[in-house]
């Protein structure tokens, strides 16, 4: 009996090291088209559930495999996981052929070398570069590379105002500058009602305000080199200005500082703030019951008689779309980027999902011509910066962010947040980054 | 044949061994090469051309004077002082449950089914229940504290700034507590009746009782308990991943969530790797001297 079992015992030992062996190296490989059948998606979640995206994007797919005869099989990826998929993929190799990125990680994911990089050639066999908007292209991958992306959706940042409160307070028209904030959000602040709502518990909320604040006082938090900036005397300026609506200026309520999970939004709806600054708001305000015609929507206060740059009043929001390079079916999954971007996708998916398109062509449609969206393009075409599009983004948004979240911390504790204690918390965050 | 006879053992273990090897020593050892690595994202799709740093990656992490070592020094105090406050309290609040439900009594099945209750719901939605009872305007906690018993002045904080010590340790005990209860329950049963009762014979009260007897019984069994916790405990992720989102707090910095936030959220590999290697070095140590310890002063009371 034992002298057979030897035989079986190395045949499955062999068989375990052949398997590790087979998961360990990340081949390197490039794109191919070996498999011209299928595609797998990987879509981020834009819906008010996984499920919901199911929904809408199924039929879409179906209509593709029509013309193509490419079956696109689809996993909707929640936020929180779909950062950690995506490298994990990239270290393995095995990922999927086309799948969502938020438009912020573009540089750092270009800089992995995992996404195809769409140079002339590529933007070519999907109808060109020029059908979408300079602003939206920005922030598709780092400056004098070919993207690493095509944008999908596009979004901008707003300020929403509630106008039944405005009115109570005798204020006819919503702040253009941020003394006219400030001095409109005192008005509007009595008691249980605050002037603003902020998500200031949001690493994410905290660094996009603080860069669009940055770039009004003259910083991107890089300099032209690269370098991080983080605690120049433009950036702690900025952070302060957005520490003190809760600090000193008092127009948001101290609670602010630990919202995390959308509550500012909640309050908003509700009336317990009278203004929020938000990324198309109009959905998700809808489904805490407020009606569209209580609320208006104006570009995010710049300072006085600022231009230019300084008139920045928004990052550029949005979700890019890739295409990962080791796909078996490079020429399937252009022609489902090429399927994603066409006029009619790009309407009906941003119309669905409340975003705006990207794509020059289908924002003339009359369903983006409400008001809200109306001026969130206005926003994005003359008043919105990408996002440094440099490897190190996702360091700088958790770090800057984080020091913006304890900061706002210790001023809702009731502790002076001074001009020293910001920059010494973002000198501190500076310090973390890499040496190189 | 004897030959087979004495390989035999062996080659039965040889699956076990091998599947052992795989789940554990290989990531292990893969984690140890990363550490020695500048593994960042420019090198993730093909780990071999990353550069050896040699020891670099250590030196970052245990530079104490640096922002990035004094941080990592800062997020090791907090763990330990929650591992052994979060450890000390379970199994206080475990062995007084477990003594008290030793007696039969009417609803004592109820009693314990309930109090296994957290321990058996799943993480994410017993924390997240949580986050929602802490939060500051709105909470549960602040609503009986300041709205009910006016026992607070002004409405604390418990997700952000100090007071998530505290928060985070509430959860971590009601998590914890009811394993300890379920293992010193069992153990509780090994416990001869007639001990008790020869006890009470002589003339021995409740306390006398447990401390001469209860204890010393349960001895084998909380060794192995307080290991685990403690281990358990040091490394608990999901806790306070669900009850802060990735940007912990300061004061309630667990070195986990450090260690995530130092690879996965920089994408700096290498650096999370040295971390977790050293973390691996600090836990072995505390185990093997902890083992010795116990199984010494065991061998001193035979």
């Amino acid at each position: 009996m034992p002298t057979r079992r030897i035989p079986a015992a190395l045949a499955l030992a062999a068989a375990i090291v052949l398997t590790t062996t087979a998961c360990g190296g990340g081949s390197a490989s490039s794109g191919s088209n070996s498999s011209p059948k299928t595609l797998t998606y990987w879509a981020s979640n834009q819906g008010t559930s996984l499920e919901n995206d199911k929904q809408v994007l199924e039929p879409e797919l179906r209509k593709f495999e029509q013309q193509t005869g490419i079956k696109v099989n689809l996993e909707v990826i929640p936020w929180s996981d779909l950062l950690n998929r995506i490298l994990a993929a990239t270290a393995s190799g095995q990922g999927p052929d086309v799948l969502n990125i938020g438009n912020t990680w573009s540089a750092s994911l270009q800089a992995t070398g995992a996404l195809l990089p769409f140079d002339q050639a590529t933007f070519d066999r999907i109808g060109g570069k020029d059908r979408f908007l300079p602003a939206t292209i920005a922030s598709a991958g780092a400056a004098g590379k070919d993207p690493a992306a095509v944008p999908l959706y596009s979004m901008a940042y707003g300020l929403y105002y509630n106008k039944k409160l405005f009115q109570a307070a005798g204020i006819a028209n919503p702040p253009a500058t941020w003394d006219e904030l400030v001095a409109d959000g005192k008005k509007l602040t009595t008691g249980s009602q605050y002037g603003l709502a902020i998500e200031g518990g949001n690493v994410s909320e905290n660094v996009h305000h603080a860069f669009t604040l940055g770039m009004q006082h003259g910083t991107g938090f890089y300099d032209a080199a690269g370098k991080p900036q983080f605690d120049s005397p433009q950036a702690v300026a900025a952070v302060k200005q957005y520490v003190d609506f809760i600090a000193t200026d008092r127009i948001a309520a101290p609670g602010n500082a630990e919202y995390a999970a959308n509550q500012s939004v909640t309050d908003f709806a509700t009336g317990k703030a009278a203004m929020l600054m938000w990324q198309a708001a109009g959905a998700n305000l809808k489904s805490h019951g407020m009606n569209p015609d209580d609320y208006g929507v104006a570009p995010v206060p710049v300072p006085a008689g600022s231009s230019g740059p300084q008139a920045t009043s928004s990052m550029v929001a949005g979700i890019n779309l890739a295409v990962f390079k080791n796909t078996k079916n490079l020429d399937g999954a252009l022609s489902f980027v090429k399927f994603m971007t066409g006029d009619d996708e790009q309407k009906l998916l941003n119309s669905t999902y409340g975003s705006l398109p990207p794509v020059k062509a289908a924002q003339a449609d009359p369903a983006f011509a409400t008001p809200e969206l109306k001026t969130l393009a206005g926003v994005l075409s003359t008043g919105a910066a990408p996002l440094p599009q440099v490897a190190s983004e996702s360091q700088f948004e958790t770090l800057v962010g984080t020091a913006v979240k304890n900061l706002l911390a210790s001023a809702a504790a009731g502790k002076p947040v001074t001009e020293a204690a910001v920059k010494a918390e973002l000198s501190k965050a500076q310090q973390q980054m890499p040496a190189n | 044949m004897t030959r087979y006879r004495t390989a035999l053992p062996y080659l039965l273990l040889l699956p076990a061994l091998a599947a052992e090897l795989l789940i554990h020593l290989v990531p292990m050892l893969v984690g140890s090469v990363m550490s020695l690595k500048q593994l960042t994202q420019f090198f993730i799709r093909d780990w071999s051309a990353a550069p050896w740093t040699g020891l670099a990656n250590y030196r970052t992490a245990v530079d104490f004077d640096a922002p990035v070592g004094r941080a990592l020094l800062d997020s090791f105090g907090v763990t330990c002082a929650f591992t052994v406050l979060s450890v000390g309290l379970s199994w206080l609040i475990g062995t007084t449950a477990a003594i008290m439900m030793q007696d039969a009594f009417r609803g004592r099945g109820l009693l314990r089914a309930a109090f296994l209750l957290p321990y058996a719901l799943p993480v994410f939605t017993a924390v997240i229940t949580w986050t929602f009872m802490f939060q500051r305007d709105t909470g549960l906690i602040n609503h009986v504290l300041h709205d009910q018993l006016h026992l607070v002045g002004d409405k604390p904080f418990w997700l952000i700034g100090g007071n998530s010590f505290w928060a985070l340790l509430t959860v971590s005990v009601w998590r914890s507590w009811p394993f300890a209860f379920l293992t010193l329950t069992a153990g509780l049963q090994n416990i001869p009746r007639e001990l008790y009762e020869a006890a009470a014979m002589d003339g021995a009260g409740v306390w006398q009782q447990i401390r001469r007897i209860t204890l010393p019984s349960l001895r084998p069994v909380n060794q192995v308990l307080v290991l685990v916790l403690f281990l358990w405990t040091f490394n608990d992720f999901n806790t306070p991943f669900v009850l802060f989102g990735k940007a912990a707090p300061k004061a309630a910095d667990l070195i986990s969530i450090h260690i995530y936030q130092s690879s996965f959220v920089t994408w700096n590999f290498g650096a999370g790797s040295a971390m977790s290697v050293l973390l691996l070095l600090f836990l072995l140590l505390v185990t093997a001297g902890y083992l010795v310890a116990t199984n010494r002063r065991r061998g001193a009371d035979d």
